[in-house]
């Protein structure tokens, strides 16, 4: 059974969208990346995204990329993701998934890194520069240690791609709002709806939006036709500029709780 | 299989590499570059235009020059130099960028960006853009517009913006990622003019296309020049696009050895360099599954080489098919080995080699050591992809030809009488 469809499903039976927070691991440190995400289920997230920094993150932007380099800097290891996911599970009733670009998956090996992530206790991987069309090695490995695999639909993607996504995801489909990068934006593109409703028009069960999601009321938009709303940019901006409290303050203001 | 073909390799994949590695947001774009360039090849206005174009502007045929003196004096085997310095803009890098530069007429797409590390493709694209009336955008690690100022003016010169590229190790691989980076998010208007034979389908099948007339004209004119086929063709590889359309040429003719030579830096064993093929290290970077300078993380390795446009820690991904067929060998050759190999071409033939360049041009003198007192009845051609004017700094440095520091007046840059 998916975490991170029943920690969806418990949202919506409460009557809101799921939150989904980003934060990278060991960002700042290892300590403070744990108290962070810890601070983020507890003002309001559902399913907390840990990212993996590397080298060549394409789909990202300045602040998160500023971010992931600085922790590569002081020789961040892959093994040390475990063990946050590990900690946070631990003390948290949040479903934790990792977002990773598929370098770092295959260089592991998938099912070794499946393996791993299970043991740790994370529901999955988001993979942004895997598509369906190459994640039949994932897939396998994700199954036999069952585990969560959320993929992005795009705007641009044709009714066919549409449903080849929302067939290999578990867990949800990752509706991107907007055509870019991770960052902040003024406001909620008007492809975000239209994502969601070819997604779930192809038979995907939970769709979340994100990209660009920056303000409380972004939430509230993308709450009325979404099953989840994921924020990133804004919270590695807080945690940067006031440790993992800050993390906490702005979870709450994005959530209204 | 018993008659093989190497030629006819259609991608998306080759053996275990290439594909589309990729975020979601770009299949449709690329999807439909894959149309319209399977269209366009096919289309013999398509051909005619991008042939007219190569001979009244770029100038080809390229030549192939013989280096007798430079042959000699390494006891080499014969050498035959394939020209691309010649070609406008002074390297191989043109015959992409017109190409692609007409393809993206055909999408509609009025808006060009490219990456480009030393400046060579950037230089080509801008010249592309102007030539055809686009604007065009070029990405350039912060590191590389320091070191290529240069460069970087005679793009402005074309009209193009060139952007410094702040993150991570400011050089070539950044600003491959800057600009995915921008074309995600402006695929609308924009084409990328990926400057080699890597990242995903359908760009290392299409740039092979558009210098695959390298290895055709080579072919006709060692035919000519000789009478036979040669024993070895040899080509740098950094991402790879001038050697795959020189080898393309020679590809399905077994008896022609086929060689590649990587950026060996500071050697192999100091960690400084860039070979990527030599490691063998399977991953997926910039789009493709190729080889890749990682670490057991996954993480990718810097690399370096005294050649910017080797400088590069992966490799197009048929290549990397060709090293694991066995058809091409592939081998490292040092910072010192090229450098020596640019020197001498200097002195004995009048000819200012780009520092890529003369990457082949160690190797293939290698490759004759090799073969020892048979090397004399032999042949080689050698994928002069590149002129050296813009090494000059980098060459006077390492040959120790500039005034000291302390007490340097300006060099003159004047022209003397």
């Amino acid at each position: 059974m998916s975490r991170t469809a029943a920690a969806i499903d418990r949202a919506t039976a409460a009557g809101r969208a799921a939150f989904i927070g980003y934060l990278p691991a060991g960002y700042p440190d290892k300590e403070q990346s744990i108290a962070a995400a810890v601070a983020l289920a507890e003002h309001g997230a559902d399913v907390i995204e840990i990212g993996i920094p590397y080298s060549d993150p394409v789909m990202d932007g300045p602040v998160i990329q500023q971010a992931t380099t600085e922790v590569l800097a002081r020789g961040f290891r892959i093994a040390e993701v475990f063990e946050i996911v590990q900690a946070v599970v631990e003390a948290t009733d949040a479903a934790v998934l990792v977002m990773t670009y598929y370098n770092i998956i295959d260089r592991m090996g998938p099912d070794e890194f499946a393996r791993r992530l299970a043991a740790a206790g994370g529901a999955g991987a988001i993979t942004p520069d895997l598509i369906p069309d190459e994640a039949a090695e994932w897939i396998a490995a994700a199954e036999a240690h069952d585990l969560d695999r959320v993929f992005l639909s795009a705007p641009t993607s044709s009714p066919e791609r549409v449903a080849m996504i929302a067939e290999a995801s578990r867990g949800f489909v990752y509706g991107v709002s907007l055509m870019g990068v991770t960052g902040t934006r003024d406001a909620v593109s008007d492809a975000a709806v239209q994502v969601v409703e070819a997604s779930k028009a192809a038979g995907a069960a939970r769709v979340c939006v994100g990209l660009g999601v920056s303000s409380r009321s972004h939430v509230e938009e993308i709450s009325r036709y979404a099953d989840g709303v994921i924020v990133g940019t804004v919270l590695v901006a807080a945690l940067r500029d006031g440790g993992p409290e800050a993390v906490g303050r702005t979870a709450a203001q994005l959530t209204g709780r | 299989m018993t008659a093989q073909s190497y030629r006819e390799a259609p991608g998306p994949y080759f053996g275990d590499f290439g594909g589309r590695w990729i975020p979601e947001s770009l299949v449709e774009a690329l999807d439909e570059l894959a149309e319209t360039f399977a269209k366009a090849k096919a289309d013999p206005d398509f051909v005619a235009e991008y042939q007219r174009l190569s001979r009244d502007y770029t100038g080809r045929p390229s030549l192939l020059t013989e280096a007798t003196r430079f042959a000699a004096e390494a006891g080499s085997a014969r050498i035959f130099l394939k020209r691309e310095d010649l070609n406008h803009t002074g390297s191989h890098k043109i015959n992409n960028a017109l190409g692609q530069a007409l393809i993206a007429q055909r999408l509609g797409k009025t808006r060009l960006i490219a990456e480009t590390g030393a400046g060579q493709h950037g230089v080509a694209t801008a010249t592309a853009a102007a030539l055809l009336g686009m604007e065009c955008v070029v990405y350039m690690g912060a590191e590389d517009t320091r070191r290529q100022a240069l460069n970087v003016a005679r793009m402005n010169l074309l009209g193009a913006e060139v952007v410094p590229v702040e993150h991570g190790s400011q050089t070539l691989s950044d600003a491959i990622n800057e600009a995915l980076r921008d074309w995600v998010a402006s695929v609308d208007t924009t084409h990328y003019v990926l400057g080699t034979v890597a990242g995903p389908h359908p760009f290392p099948e299409m740039v092979r296309w558009f210098h695959q007339v390298i290895g055709d004209e080579a072919r006709e004119q060692i035919l000519d020049a000789v009478g036979r086929l040669p024993e070895a063709v040899v080509a740098c590889v950094g991402g790879g696009s001038n050697a795959i359309g020189l080898f393309h040429g020679f590809l399905d003719d077994p008896g022609v050895g086929l060689y590649g030579y990587e950026a060996g830096g500071e050697g192999l064993e100091s960690g400084r360099h860039a070979a990527a093929i030599t490691l063998r290290r399977s991953g997926m970077l910039h789009g493709a599954r190729s080889f890749l300078m990682q670490d057991d993380d996954g993480q990718t390795i810097e690399s370096h080489s005294i050649s910017a446009g080797l400088d590069y820690p992966s490799v197009g991904p048929e290549h990397a098919h060709l090293a694991q067929a066995g058809r091409v060998t592939y081998e490292p050759v040092t910072d010192a080995e090229a450098m020596r190999a640019f020197e001498a071409l200097c002195r004995t033939e009048g000819i200012i080699p780009a520092i890529e360049s003369a990457h082949a041009l160690a190797g293939a003198v290698r490759l004759s050591a090799q073969w020892g007192e048979a090397a004399s009845d032999r042949v080689i051609v050698v994928s002069l992809s590149g002129r050296g004017d813009k090494d000059v700094g980098t060459a006077a440095k390492w040959f120790d030809l500039l005034p000291p520091d302390e007490d340097s007046q300006a060099p003159s840059t004047g022209v003397q009488a």
